[in-house]
């Protein structure tokens, strides 16, 4: 009996989760219990928290920017990837193709550049 | 490209044969192979810094204190398990198994070794292949990433928020580079699948350029020197290391997305970060330095790359390489965050786009007469030059004075105190002042004032 070559992979999968979910659980057993108000605070370096504001707070909108840039080059990577395996079958033309498509990436690189989307601060 | 795969060369019709417990024993043995290396790379790490420090590092649990590891993730087991009260109690329990998972996870397509006889099996040494074997490396490594800002995210505090943030920005802002510098490594090797690629550096590849046949080495370390540089800072980047340590940079995030994480918890997210680190190694050596394949001087030797001898070779290369890292972290300040974006998006990426397109072309033309060959060599460069000179800049705007500022903000700004505001002292606070008589110190020539 023979299994899929994908199995192996889920294989793996399988035994960390089960060695990653016995440990945190172990975690909670093994362990000291010694009740402490302070100790199930947020820890600020010894101050008190700052209070949290209810569902999860706001953060700098520069990650989300981010977030969307990289979706542009990750969608343009997975254009490359079949193009760069079947490379040498492909005539010129698929050369030229991929020339003007990179360029029509690069534009958009260019204005975001432009605009400043690239600046952190 | 040259199909003439060695004897001991795997296929991918070599995987997808192994009984079960064939397959049983090789996930066991990449899952050992990922927990020891982590015992042995923290040991490793703190023992080389150690020296790079003057100082003996870790020397007194074992011999050469190799036990030191184990002692502490003992140690670890039996401290206090603390839930936060803000936290998600869910999501930060699941959190450091999503990242444990998808660090050993990427192990399963690492090739270790050439075909062996495993009790009368005939096998190779990897625990699988699949043709997008490099997409499950990529697809384990971005995973990665959600247990780092989920964990931060669950915590409910500052410091964790922030540091799973600037995590998730860092690693997929250089998951983009690392992304781009491969699409070399599968354009010259024309496959990717990890024992194909390794398969293809076994053989010097003729390289053609402007009509000189030069006999290149296989490594794609040396033919793709781009990539490789390229690909080995993303992969620094990628495994949150110094000198891009910034997720965890403790002058400013304490301890960055596992602050509130203590006990068996802590030690997942710390066994990840390391497991991480030698899976990249170990892509790196298969994706650019050979694989399993002996390097030059072995080479000599006849039954270098057959039976179990290349695991040593493989083992070798993968040390060195986290000698490297190790190297970094003891060598290099830690970057600010700005500088760091800046450079994976307005260095790392366009030099990519560049180098993929310069590397395409070189292959399109590789055979044809000398004028084509100027040509399109020509015409690119001309269009680059041109683009040089009128690559868009930002203006510098003058910067516009305070009394401006405050004109120009939006309606409904909170207003402003005048600059020249004097606060009143508060009712509440009584100053207090103590009498106390002058000390009489009048000795000497100290003619300080008391």
């Amino acid at each position: 009996m023979s299994l899929s070559p994908y199995a192996p992979i889920i294989g793996l999968f399988a035994l960390a989760a089960a060695f990653s979910l016995f440990s945190v659980g172990a975690a909670r057993f093994a362990g000291p219990h010694r009740y402490n108000k302070a100790k199930l605070e947020a820890y600020e370096c010894g101050i008190e928290p700052s209070p949290q504001p209810v569902g999860g707070g706001r953060f700098p909108i520069k990650f989300y920017l981010t977030a969307m840039l990289f979706i542009v080059f990750d969608i343009e990577i997975i254009f490359l990837y079949p193009w760069a395996v079947s490379f040498d079958a492909l005539p010129i033309f698929g050369f030229v193709e991929m020339v003007l498509f990179i360029v029509a990436v690069f534009v958009a690189y260019a204005y975001v550049w432009r605009r400043g989307g690239l600046d952190w601060d | 490209m040259s199909p003439s795969y060695l004897a001991q060369d795997p296929t991918l019709a070599d995987f997808g044969r192994d009984p079960w417990w064939l397959v049983l024993i090789k996930i066991v043995f990449a899952f050992a192979f990922g927990l020891l290396a982590t015992l042995l790379g923290v040991w490793f790490e703190r023992r080389v810094v150690g020296y790079m420090q003057v100082r003996p590092g870790p020397n007194q649990v074992g011999p050469f204190g190799l036990l030191q590891t184990l002692a502490d993730g003992l140690k670890m087991a039996f401290k206090e398990d603390i839930l936060p009260k803000a936290a998600d109690k869910v999501v930060y329990f699941f959190a450091p198994t999503i990242s444990v998972i998808c660090a050993v996870t990427a192990l399963s397509v690492v090739p270790f070794g050439p075909m062996v006889s495993i009790f009368g099996h005939h096998t190779p040494l990897q625990v699988t292949d699949v043709p997008v074997a490099v997409l499950v490396l990529l697809a384990c490594s971005s995973m990665g990433v959600y247990g780092i800002v989920l964990g931060g995210w669950a915590s409910g505090s500052t410091y964790p928020l922030l540091g799973g943030l600037r995590s998730s920005a860092q690693m997929i802002s250089y998951e983009v580079a690392m992304g781009l510098s491969i699409v070399a490594v599968f354009m010259t090797a024309g496959t990717m699948s990890t024992s194909g690629i390794v398969a293809q550096q076994g053989h010097g590849t003729e390289l053609t350029i402007f009509g000189n046949s030069i006999p290149a080495p296989g490594w794609y370390a040396i033919l793709l020197l781009p990539s490789f540089i390229i690909f080995f800072i993303s992969t620094v980047g990628e495994t949150n290391r110094a000198p891009f340590d910034l997720p965890e940079a403790e002058s400013e995030l304490v301890a960055g997305f596992m602050t509130e994480y203590s006990s068996l918890k802590f030690a997942l997210f710390m066994l990840s970060e390391y497991v991480a680190m030698v899976t990249m190694s170990a892509v790196t050596t298969t994706l650019f330095l050979g694989g399993w394949r002996a390097p030059w001087p072995i080479t000599i030797w006849e039954g270098a790359n057959s039976g179990w001898w290349p695991m040593l070779w493989f083992f070798g290369k993968v040390i060195a390489l986290v000698f490297v890292f190790v190297w970094l972290r003891g060598t290099l300040p830690r970057l600010r965050y700005d500088q760091f974006m800046r450079f994976g998006w307005k260095v790392l990426l366009p030099i990519n786009l560049v180098w993929i397109l310069v590397l395409s072309g070189l292959r399109s033309i590789e055979d044809w007469d000398s004028r084509g060959k100027l040509i399109a060599v020509g015409i690119p460069a001309g269009i680059l030059l041109v683009a040089t000179l009128f690559w868009p800049n930002r203006r510098p705007q003058p910067k516009p004075t305070t009394q401006e500022q405050v004109d120009n903000r939006p309606y409904g700004s909170f207003p402003l105190p005048p600059m020249d505001l004097q606060v009143p002292p508060s009712p509440r606070i009584t100053r207090v002042v103590a009498e106390r008589e002058p000390a009489n110190i009048a000795t000497g020539s100290d003619s300080r004032e008391v």
